[in-house]
């Protein structure tokens, strides 16, 4: 199961995206458990499978309204379906890759696996319990879910 | 999804500017590189999604400079910097990832990148990095 440093180390790379990516920082609330299944997604989602010295998935959910406004944050004017998935995708990518400053280059991460709609399947890590990290930013709640064995 | 583009060389009097390539399976980071880069002597030539097409485009157009993502589908970005490397010792190549332990940046850096830039970044730290790598030729 995860540590409570290990959880901080996703929280910190939450906070450092939106501070730096966002210039815009977001409040991230403590990370809560859940226990039974996978916790409800948003519109948009990005999965990182992870493999090596940890397996599971991290997955980075947001509701559209908020992607819009990020993608405005950056300067970005297509707000078209395809942005929106590269920019989800690229929010989990960042945030798990950042992970591997503190747990080292045996923490192996795929390339982003995005999931549109809020009834999209996630993949489900047998063993695994599964940690939300609260993200509010502006006026827009998403979500860091870690699900790691 | 494919993101190879190519960007016709514009007619340039005196100096041959200096020829970029952006290598990053996002397209909104490689539109974000192209937009932020604030060098008048420096020229996008073309943007490409994997490694595989960045070697297809990297031959086309004869970059100068590269900024190179690492976790991409079909080819990663270390696989594709030992191949460019080898087909131009030359080229000078700025790693941009997500991938922030050292023992990556030390193998980026071994294959022959010359640079690492972590995501995310602020346009002046990539500036920063890019005016570097423009500096190390």
């Amino acid at each position: 199961m995860l540590q409570e440093k290990e959880l901080k180390t996703f929280v910190e790379g939450t906070t450092t995206y939106f501070e730096v990516a966002a210039q815009q920082p977001a409040t991230v609330g403590s990370p809560y458990l859940v226990t039974d299944g996978l916790p409800a997604i948003h519109e948009y989602t990005g999965v990182i499978s992870v493999s090596g010295r940890r397996e599971g998935i991290v997955y980075f959910t947001a509701p559209k309204a908020m992607l819009t406004v990020l993608l405005m944050k950056m300067q970005e004017n297509d707000f078209s379906h395809e942005n929106m998935r590269d920019l989800v995708g690229e929010v989990a990518n960042t945030i798990s890759g950042n992970a591997r400053r503190d747990f080292g280059n045996d923490f192996v991460i795929s390339v982003p696996n995005v999931l549109a709609g809020e009834r999209s399947e996630l993949p489900v890590v047998p063993g695994a319990r599964s940690f939300v990290i609260p993200i509010n930013w502006r006026s827009h709640s998403a979500k860091l879910v870690v699900s790691l064995r | 999804m494919s993101g190879l583009t190519e960007t016709m060389p514009a007619n340039v009097s005196g100096a041959r500017p200096l020829r970029l390539l952006i290598v990053d399976d996002s397209n909104i980071m490689r539109r974000r590189i192209e937009r932020s880069q604030q060098f008048e002597q420096l020229e996008v030539v073309g943007a490409a999604a994997n490694g595989i097409e960045a070697l297809e485009l990297f031959q086309r157009t004869d970059p100068d400079l590269v900024t190179m993502d690492l976790t991409m589908p079909q080819m990663d970005g270390i696989e594709c910097i030992e191949r460019m490397v080898q087909l131009k010792p030359a080229v000078r190549i700025l790693v941009i990832s997500a991938l922030a332990d050292k023992a990556t940046a030390v193998d980026a850096m071994e294959k022959g990148a010359n640079g690492f830039l972590n995501k995310p970044f602020t346009d002046r730290q990539l500036n920063e990095a890019i005016a570097e790598l423009m500096r190390a030729g």
